[in-house]
């Protein structure tokens, strides 16, 4: 069940939390992820769905919270990364179709792993725990079907 | 740069560096947790679930507003039929590509290149989702 421990995954959880509750408690702001690819094409899109006023409010500190979430990345990589850097092998067909609907599934759904996952759990909404359920169960079964499929 | 800028970047770098730490930046760990055979990403979310509760639930108990300015306010919303199939849809794409938003962007900043079509095609679907899809249900 645990074949590399437990210790990285809790630890890697609680300093996400930890910036997390730290942008909360300074500003009030919820750090999720997936509103970034939104409120960043509004500086692309005319369309009204991404004019939207609060999109346009949001975009800069969402911008810069992910150039942050790099940054933290490359911090790693550099200091306490065993083995430097890292480059996937999962397939590029795999990559972008799985992108393709978890761009368009996440903004369906306003939110992903850390906006139902993190900061929706944390703030006991059962919404975000119907949708974690939801994005869990057919996250499992995909992944087992590919694995029956054979697909590597 | 103004605080709430400043605040978000440094919180953002321990996002970052908690999701490259835990793994969640590789595809194939988050992979091998949706096929059952490694469940460590399930301490990922609930130990950043659980501190998050404390800042969203205990802190506002001994401060009255953020200390920066606004407000503050858990993120709570309402249940429509979209939330479930995004959900869906998303799962799917996620047991497809071991990707989501936050750990694919982080991703870059381990040298993850081949990360850019999926962050790409991301864009494609936020794109497609507000062009084909109505707002406010």
């Amino acid at each position: 069940m645990f074949p590399l421990g437990i210790e990285p995954y809790l630890i890697g959880g609680i300093i996400i939390g930890l910036g997390v509750s730290i942008i909360y408690i300074l500003t009030g702001l919820h750090a999720t992820q997936s509103s970034f690819f939104t409120t960043t094409l509004s500086w692309f899109s005319k369309l009204p769905h991404f004019q939207d006023k609060r999109n346009i409010g949001e975009r800069d500190w969402r911008l810069v919270l992910c150039l942050g979430l790099i940054s933290g990345a490359v911090l790693y990589t550099f200091t306490l990364s065993p083995s430097g850097m890292f480059v996937t092998g999962v397939d590029p067909w795999r990559l972008a179709l799985g992108g393709l609907l978890v761009g368009f599934g996440t903004r369906l759904s306003n939110g992903c792993t850390s906006g139902h996952g993190i900061s929706g759990l944390a703030s006991l909404s059962t919404t975000s725990l119907y949708a974690v359920i939801t994005f869990l169960g057919f996250g499992i079964i995909t992944a087992h079907l590919l694995e029956f499929m054979g697909v590597s | 740069m103004n605080a709430r800028n400043i605040t978000a970047y440094g919180g953002g770098i321990l996002f970052g560096f908690g999701l490259a730490y835990s793994g969640m930046t590789r595809s194939e760990i988050v992979l091998s947790f949706l096929r059952l055979d490694d469940l460590g990403l399930i301490f990922v979310m609930g130990g950043a679930a659980v501190v998050t509760f404390v800042a969203i639930n205990v802190v506002p108990k001994f401060m009255k507003a953020p200390a920066l300015g606004g407000t503050f306010r858990p993120r709570v919303s309402v249940l429509t039929r979209n939330t479930l199939i995004g959900a869906a849809i998303f799962g799917t794409g996620w047991g497809i590509s071991g990707l989501c938003p936050g750990s694919a962007v982080a991703s870059l900043g381990t040298g993850n290149w081949p990360i850019i079509a999926g962050l790409t095609f991301m864009f494609l679907g936020a794109y497609l989702r507000g062009r084909f899809i109505r707002d406010g249900n």
